[in-house]
């Protein structure tokens, strides 16, 4: 019986691990884009899709040339980077003041916490007649409701970042006898800059969301405005040029946000 | 300087943590404190340094620390407790920085602790590319380069692998012997306090109490070469506190 025996049959173990890691592929995103894009054009041009319904990629460019040509690109997208770069960094640098206060004092915290929550849900748009009220029909309604935009979630990000700060480290810098201020400038806000930074990466979004809600509402100039003119005339192609420019305005700001993390976080693996 | 603690009693809520501690850290030694799992043997090693305060009792300085010990007690933590967004020099810097030092004599002190452990040439790294090992030795780097008088160690070498742990084990013992520090290592690791300590407290169970004290007569730097010697040590060690934390392990069972 023994010697009956065969060799056994061999196989080899079958792989069932990998995936679950996606890794960056480069030229996908912008081939999606130009795909995209060219159906949309062919589309146009062979009548499927009316001008009417939705202009062509190559008719909006032309309405963005015209814009350049007169002049009034520049006026629109000055107005509007103006509200946006005033109300976003008064908005982050008070946000960022009381989101290390409520951080740091208990206080504070509970003074501010509670206060938070209640007008973070609040469309701020929904403000805006009540801000008019308050600032004018000018610039400072316009900043003040991007300001409140971004106040909210920066303290938010802020406070919560320097709740999560390793503990460790602050009682590391307490037994080697350093000053508050030092652990706070050199241990809690560089440990809280991550969180931060996701932070801004947000409230950069709201902020271009609640800039073109408040021009269209009462602007004469800047790209809200534009597009709600555009909108009225049922000049479909410049609305399309006007979308254009927010996302490239937006894709702009997020590419600054990743500069800058990759610069201040670069101790990250 | 040496540390004096007096009848050290400690409680969280009603919970008795330290009951009773009393005993003394003599300048250039090493006091070692084993016990059980949850004896509260980290608890008073923070309560030795100040960073929490004893319910009852006191920790006493007795006598002055030297006058050029920027931080007469400075710890070492199990995790290290590095800056990850600060180079290896960075990270001593940071403990340098408050004291009025001129950025030359900073640079001085930060090359002659690297030098020490080790480490010079590694001074531009990040915590990050470190293996654990090296980053405790940079911690080790910052601890020496305040001068203090006595260090608070506190299960130095319980994050590392076994390999890793006897090469810095080595090290230790010939920083002491180049220059003998005082220093209260808390460790669950019997063979790490047979190695190091000049006296090992043993504690019990929760509430901590001293359960026996042990003293080592063997020279720090020869030890090695009395292999037999320290095994029965560590075995007589091992009894004392076998029924302990068998009885930890079930108490905190029921919990």
């Amino acid at each position: 019986m023994p010697e009956a025996r065969t060799a056994p049959k061999t196989r080899p173990v079958a792989f069932r691990g990998g995936g679950f890691a996606p890794r960056p592929v480069g030229l996908v995103g912008p081939l999606v884009f130009v795909v995209l894009l060219v159906l949309w054009e062919v589309g146009a041009r062979l009548g499927w899709i009316s001008a009417l319904i939705l202009p062509a990629p190559s008719a909006a460019l032309a309405a963005l040339r015209d814009l350049f040509d007169s002049g009034l690109l520049f006026k629109h997208l000055g107005a509007s980077l103006q509200r946006l770069a005033l109300g976003w960094s008064l908005g982050t640098l008070a946000g960022v003041a009381a989101g290390v206060a409520a951080g740091l004092f208990s206080l504070a915290r509970a003074g501010v916490v509670p206060l938070v929550s209640a007008i973070f849900p609040i469309p701020k748009i929904a403000l805006l007649p009540l801000f008019i009220i308050w600032f004018g029909i000018g610039e400072e309604s316009k900043v003040a409701t991007i300001f409140f935009g971004v106040f909210f979630p920066t303290v938010i990000a802020v406070y919560g970042g320097i709740d999560n700060v390793d503990r460790s480290l602050i009682r590391m810098g307490q037994s080697f006898g350093l000053h508050w201020t030092s652990i706070v400038r050199k241990i809690i806000l560089p440990g809280a800059l991550p969180a931060m930074l996701s932070g801004f990466r947000i409230t950069a979004s709201i902020s271009i969301i609640l800039l073109v809600a408040a021009e269209m509402i009462a602007a004469e100039f800047g790209v809200g405005a534009y597009i709600l003119m555009a909108g009225n005339l049922m000049a479909t192609d410049q609305l399309i040029a006007g979308v254009a420019i927010l996302s490239v305005l937006g894709l702009t700001v997020g590419w600054l946000i990743g500069r800058a993390e990759r610069f201040l976080l670069r101790w990250r693996s | 300087m040496d540390l004096h603690l007096s009848h050290v009693t400690h409680r969280y809520g009603a919970v008795e943590v330290l009951d009773d501690i009393d005993f003394t850290v003599t300048q250039g030694h090493i006091v070692c404190i084993i016990g059980p799992s949850g004896c509260g043997k980290s608890t008073l090693l923070r309560l030795i340094g100040g960073l929490e305060q004893p319910a009852q009792g006191a920790v006493l300085q007795v006598g002055e620390p030297p006058a050029e010990s920027r931080n007469p007690l400075t710890y070492i933590f199990q995790d290290f407790a590095l800056l990850p967004w600060r180079t290896v020099r960075g990270n001593v810097s940071l403990v340098l920085e408050d004291h009025a030092l001129t950025a030359s004599a900073r640079e001085a002190i930060i090359d002659d602790v690297l030098r020490r452990t080790k480490l010079s040439d590694f001074g531009d790294a990040f915590p990050r590319q470190l293996s654990g090992g090296m980053r405790q030795r940079v911690a080790i780097a910052r601890a020496l380069s305040v001068n203090p008088a006595c260090l608070l160690m506190d299960e130095p070498l319980s994050a590392l692998d076994s390999q890793t742990r006897e090469l810095l084990m080595d090290d230790l013992v010939e920083l002491w012997s180049r220059e003998p520090f005082t220093a209260c290592y808390v460790t669950h690791n019997l063979a790490e306090a047979v190695r190091l300590g000049h006296r090992v407290i043993v504690l019990s169970r929760r509430p901590g109490r001293i359960r026996e004290v042990v003293d080592i007569d063997l020279p720090l730097a020869g030890r090695m070469a009395h292999r037999a010697a320290l095994e029965a040590l560590q075995a007589r060690l091992w009894t004392l506190m076998r029924e302990e934390a068998l009885a930890a392990d079930l108490e905190l069972a029921d919990a």
